[in-house]
């Protein structure tokens, strides 16, 4: 059996990791593979595709405005399976499937997973899926389709919670800067510190990537003093709001977080 | 003991708390702490004393004399339409906001749809001397102009929620944000029996005392404690969790909820979630709900703002599931003849989700000798503009 993607990426790079999340159907139904194409090519390492939902409870204006447009456009899970069917003939970057609980239910668990490993899907992050729920119902499942279940911490998450997420987690942990929704206007001065540091020294199993309030160069190059890289959300969503190409929102807005080398 | 919760907060396969990781300080401080709060010696005083001087509880039990007789049998209205602030959404704000300083919290936030749960958190706030935030769609913001103005003159701030439909479905996602954006000093105050574990069962617990004292008023009535049926109508279902909760382990009284069917329960226009709804997870519990076969919640519709929700309790789903509860469904049209006929036969203009519960009446077989008690869960006057357009008077 081939080994996760996301394994490998962590194995392979062990510092400034950008993770990029959009939502399908966004701006454009049929955006999707474009869009993953174009930031693999713009050297993004890792990318969260968003399935959307009417009502994501986790997440601020823009993500929820980007999950609006998208149902508007037609976008569902049937569709997105679709239109990834190929996408491993190009793209070879791990790639993640974000959303909420309940379509995944509708779509059915089962045939769910079953799909996300045929178009090769390396990891899952469900924010309404708990640790003890998808311990007891769903860890059986994703372990038998190759998925890695990917969990959140937050800054009020203790020692002994974050020990528990990391043992059920698999591929890496997603560390919120601060407990909000995303898309979050977080300076650099607030981030917490204190929090990044106890959660180092916790020697976890899994590797962390930083999420939440990541919208530029500087924010991103301070999380990843702090963890492996960090995922920006909120921040690229609004920039493929702006009126040109697919091809030159992307490579502009990755050259601005990420430094030329 | 077979309708209670369980530990982990299911009812039957329904219940639990699919929560953000965000929430869960919040979430498992509640769940921890709760039972002991509210079951407490000095809780227990407060809030018996509150709901009996502040609500002015009990609240009378009313043999309905003359609706009795025009359907040749026994009708009592149990009358939470004479609490105040109008409604049996005061005795769950009563308990939570005892509950919320009892954890320290300093700061309250709440969902409201017609304004009847947003009123009553905004009283209790004032009663408490707490800063109030309530969530509200904009639609329903200028629907409810008079109950937003209420709010504000108690003191609150009122929020548009100006996502989705801007409904009551929409304010409460809203609400949910601002407790995960607030994890520490702030407490949500949900205004039914919907939401994570603890707080399907902590509602149902804060209006058991609907039915605490019908059982005793009925006493007083007839001799015994427990009536032929209990009717109520449901949105998210508390009102009808108060009714139903001391009767739910007597399976010879019959219980029964009654959905909006709105336009009716062939037409998109509808909030009949039992009657049309599939398993789902919404506001973190997982209930009936009414959604898209790909899982998107459907925007439901009905001439009441407070049963206009796409969801429902998980106690609700495990009572229809097992078939203890039976939920019919009332239409606009027939709620406004239900309504004007309390209102001519008695004298009470009752809102207009109670009148889904007078609806049922015509829907149900009754004996002469049967005892029938319908929660009078709200009176009509937030609804005087919508009767008197409907009714031309």
């Amino acid at each position: 059996m081939m080994k996760n993607r996301i394994n490998q990426l962590f194995q392979d790079k062990k510092e400034n990791i950008l993770s990029v999340y959009f939502t399908a159907g966004y701006p454009q139904v049929n955006d999707t593979v474009q869009i993953i194409k174009t930031l693999e090519k713009n050297g993004v390492d890792l990318i969260e595709i968003g399935m959307p939902f009417s009502d994501p409870v986790a997440d601020g204006p823009v993500i929820q405005n980007s999950s609006t447009v998208a149902l508007k456009n037609g976008m569902s899970i049937k569709q997105l399976f679709e239109q990834l069917k190929s996408i491993r003939q190009t793209v070879n970057i791990p790639l993640i499937l974000m959303g909420y609980l309940n379509p995944v239910i509708q779509f059915g668990l089962e045939a769910f997973c079953k799909k996300c490993q045929e178009v090769g899907i390396d990891g899952l992050i469900l924010p309404d899926l708990p640790v003890s729920v998808y311990q007891e119902e769903y860890k059986e499942l994703f372990e038998q389709y190759g998925l890695h279940n990917i969990l959140l911490i937050t800054p009020q998450t203790s020692d002994a919670r974050i020990q528990e997420i990391d043992e059920a987690s698999g591929g890496f942990i997603y560390m919120v800067s601060s407990s909000s929704t995303t898309g979050a206007k977080d300076k650099v001065s607030d981030f917490h510190e204190d929090y990044f540091n106890r959660v180092n020294q916790l020697k976890l199993n899994n590797p962390r990537l930083i999420g939440f309030g990541i919208s530029n160069q500087e924010t991103f190059e301070n999380a990843c003093k702090y963890a492996s890289g960090a995922i920006i959300g909120s921040a690229f969503v609004k920039a493929l709001e702006q009126d040109k190409t697919l091809e030159e929102k992307i490579s502009a807005f990755v050259n601005r977080i990420v430094k030329p080398v | 003991m077979k309708y209670q919760v369980n530990k982990k907060g299911y009812y039957g396969e329904f219940g639990g708390a699919f929560i953000p990781e965000m929430m869960h300080p919040n979430i498992e401080e509640l769940q921890q702490k709760y039972m002991e709060i509210i079951g407490s010696y000095n809780f227990r005083q407060d809030f018996i004393h509150l709901l009996k001087h502040y609500v002015g509880r009990p609240s009378p039990l009313y043999p309905a004399q003359r609706l009795s007789e025009k359907y040749g049998t026994n009708i009592y209205l149990k009358r939470e339409d004479l609490n105040h602030t109008g409604s049996h959404k005061i005795n769950n704000t009563i308990g939570q906001i005892l509950l919320a300083k009892a954890l320290g919290k300093k700061r309250i936030i709440a969902e409201t749809g017609a304004g009847q749960h947003g009123v009553a958190t905004a009283t209790v706030c004032a009663l408490m001397g707490m800063k109030c935030i309530v969530y509200m769609g904009t639609l329903d913001v200028q629907r409810q102009a008079p109950n937003v103005k209420k709010m504000k003159m108690l003191g609150a701030e009122v929020v548009p929620a100006i996502s989705g439909n801007q409904t009551l479905k929409d304010a409460t996602n809203e609400a949910m944000r601002d407790w995960i954006n607030n994890p520490v000093d702030t407490h949500y105050i949900i205004g039914s029996v919907v939401g994570p574990h603890p707080f399907p069962d902590m509602v149902t617990q804060f209006q058991a005392v609907v039915s605490e004292e019908i059982k005793m008023q009925l006493d007083e009535h007839i001799g015994r404690e427990f009536p032929t049926r209990v009717i109520a109508c449901v949105g998210g279902g508390s009102n009808a969790a108060g009714a139903f909760y001391h009767f739910l382990e007597n399976e010879e009284v019959e219980l029964i909820g009654v959905e909006a069917a709105g336009k009716g329960i062939d037409t998109q226009e509808t909030a009949a979630t039992l009657t049309l709804g599939k398993v789902g997870v919404l506001h973190s519990a997982k209930s009936m709900l009414m959604q898209t076969d790909d899982g998107q919640i459907i925007e439901p519709y009905s001439i009441s703002a407070g049963l206009d929700y796409p969801g429902i309790g998980p106690l609700h789903s495990h009572l229809f599931k097992t078939g203890r509860a039976k939920y019919l469904w009332a239409t606009d049209e027939e709620v406004f003849e239900a309504a004007l006929e309390l209102t001519q036969l008695e004298g009470i203009i009752p809102a207009l989700e109670s009148a889904h519960a007078l609806a049922a009446l015509k829907k149900i077989k009754m004996k002469p000798d049967d005892v029938t008690v319908v929660n009078l869960s709200g009176r009509g006057d937030k609804d005087m503009e919508t009767y008197l357009d409907h009714f031309g008077y």
